[in-house]
């Protein structure tokens, strides 16, 4: 056998193996997608019915606050969150808690090439994932929408900047997880603090006060809300921030667990 | 075939690990070939190894996961049937590792480090949960790879599996090197061997010791005490012809030779770390 060449494509797709390997993967891809567009079509579908009771001042604004808010809703963003955030925290959980990183490593001693090819598969895994499903909620949302009129079209001003930014959500939330798995490689600890972190803070904050608010607004599910809000705000706004500032907080956030997970597993014993 | 030998607890896993750059040593550097493990951007064609068989995702099948093994190295795919045939596994190939008892995640290990068809393999207790026929076909696989010309390099805790198989070998304890050399050489080590003698009638025991001591012998207990003793430094022909000159009738005239056991737990006795106190020992 002729020495192979060292390709960092190879180990792409040994990631790429590893990842659709597993049964869970799909199962959770798919069970993910169902829950967040069953919810956000739910809620579509009681304003569909209650949209003959609406007072006029709800008329007025629903396109495009109420309309992008059923598109995706707080509750599918947060499920969304959930399990890309746990998807992502396995791909690198799943080789500390079973110790197959050993093995991996005893492959492949170049341990950054291994968390470089990890991090890059599972980023276009999310996109096209995060992509499909917001592309999805939204076709399906404002299709029943329509039925009274008030569905928007993609063409609407701000609208393909909020798709995205619900669709961006699952790079940004998988990395997160992937860096916090790469510092605690312990499934439950992990999974508890991803939750934790993606979940449970932002709703522990409110933004009445400058110190809170600052911090929602550094945390992916702030920075989300900011980027979906299409049009002027129905309510004031104490700290208003930018949908620029926004868009930081997720390059922030996804190069920051890249840069931790590449230095946590680089340095550590396994 | 190199034998790497110790008590539970003596450093040998993590010795492999040091080797495999998977721990970084406080102090000192582990190379194979003169390079650092750590250093080369693959490691499966130069080093095949089993650290721990439960090293494994029990989410996928053996063939999946070694066919993922294969592709981070630029393996050829036709190599993961392969092994699997070698280690007698092609039956399993689809079924998930997590269902594996023991004895097939050993072969399962195996398979792994013999991907790359490396010239160095490190085995950390490999027949652990091996069945006999599995173990007789390990020591069979083992031996032919160091045939091949391979560097083989086997952990075990008990010194009857290097008997048959090991050149020689590598005795650590408590984390310090106790030997390295030829098995032959270690054997020799030991302080097993010798004759045992019992005498019909006790009292003649004590003229006989005399004369063998007289002769160079060494005898324990020292005088024949008690009419059974241990005679080394002298072979059982002379033992038996000096009994016969002193008139001491003998009931029993044995030849004890040395095991490699015997000489491992000599070696290691200060370096056992886990073992019951003895009545009376301070803690």
């Amino acid at each position: 056998m002729n020495a192979p060449a060292v390709r960092f494509r190879d180990l792409l797709a040994a990631e790429w193996m590893k990842l659709w390997s597993l049964r869970s993967t799909p199962w959770a891809f798919g069970v993910g997608a169902f829950a967040v567009l069953g919810v956000n079509l739910n809620a579509t579908f009681a304003d569909y019915r209650n949209y003959p009771n609406y007072a006029q001042g709800i008329r007025d604004l629903f396109v495009p606050i109420w309309a992008m808010r059923d598109a995706f809703t707080l509750g599918g963003a947060m499920i969304f969150m959930l399990a890309t955030g746990s998807i992502g925290a396995l791909v690198i959980v799943g080789e500390y808690g079973t110790g197959q990183i050993r093995t991996t490593f005893a492959a492949v001693p170049d341990r950054r090439a291994v968390t470089a090819a990890k991090t890059l598969v599972l980023t276009g895994v999310m996109l096209l994932y995060g992509f499909l499903v917001a592309a999805v909620s939204f076709a399906a949302t404002q299709a029943v929408l329509s039925g009274r009129g008030v569905g928007m079209s993609i063409t609407y001003e701000g609208a393909p900047a909020a798709v995205a930014a619900s669709a961006l959500l699952a790079p940004v939330c998988a990395l997160a997880g992937f860096g916090l798995g790469a510092l605690l490689r312990h499934t439950a600890t992990t999974i508890v603090t991803v939750t934790g972190v993606l979940l449970l803070l932002p709703a522990l904050v409110d933004d009445r006060s400058r110190w809170s608010a600052t911090f929602l607004h550094a945390l992916p599910q702030g920075a989300w809300r900011r980027l979906t809000q299409v049009g002027d705000s129905p309510v004031p706004v104490d700290y208003p921030w930018t949908a620029g500032g926004a868009w930081t907080v997720y390059a922030a956030w996804s190069l920051g667990a890249v840069a931790v997970a590449l230095i946590a597993v680089h340095r550590r014993d396994v | 075939m190199t034998g790497f030998l110790g008590p539970n607890g003596a450093g040998k896993s993590t010795t492999l690990r040091l080797i495999l750059g998977l721990n970084e040593p406080t102090s000192g550097s582990a190379t194979v070939d003169g390079l650092r493990f750590r250093d080369l951007p693959r490691g499966l064609r130069h080093v095949g190894a089993l650290l721990d068989a439960h090293d494994v995702h029990g989410g996928r099948t053996a063939e999946g996961h070694l066919a993922a093994l294969a592709r981070t190295n630029g393996l050829p795919r036709r190599r993961v049937g392969e092994v699997l045939d070698e280690v007698g596994l092609a039956e399993a190939a689809r079924r998930r590792i997590g269902g594996y008892s023991l004895g097939m995640r050993q072969r399962l290990g195996i398979a792994a480090a013999l991907l790359g068809d490396p010239p160095v393999l490190l085995f950390d207790e490999p027949v652990n949960g091996l069945d006999p026929e599995g173990v007789l076909w390990a020591r069979g696989l083992f031996r032919r790879l160091a045939a091949e010309g391979r560097t083989v390099f086997v952990s075990s805790h008990l010194m009857s599996e290097m008997e048959h198989t090991a050149d020689d070998l590598v005795v650590i304890g408590r984390g310090a090197l106790i030997a390295a050399e030829s098995l032959a050489e270690f054997a020799a080590r030991g302080s097993g061997g010798g004759v045992t003698v019992r005498t019909a009638d006790p009292a003649a025991a004590a003229g006989l010791a005399a004369a063998l001591a007289r002769e160079g012998a060494t005898v324990r207990p020292p005088g024949g005490a008690g009419g059974a003793f241990t005679v080394t430094g002298m072979d059982a022909d002379r033992v038996g012809a000096l009994a016969f000159r002193s008139g001491a009738a003998l009931a029993e005239l044995a030849v004890r030779t040395s095991s490699l056991e015997d000489a491992f737990m000599e070696l290691t006795a200060d370096s056992v770390e886990f073992r019951k106190k003895k009545e009376g020992e301070a803690r």
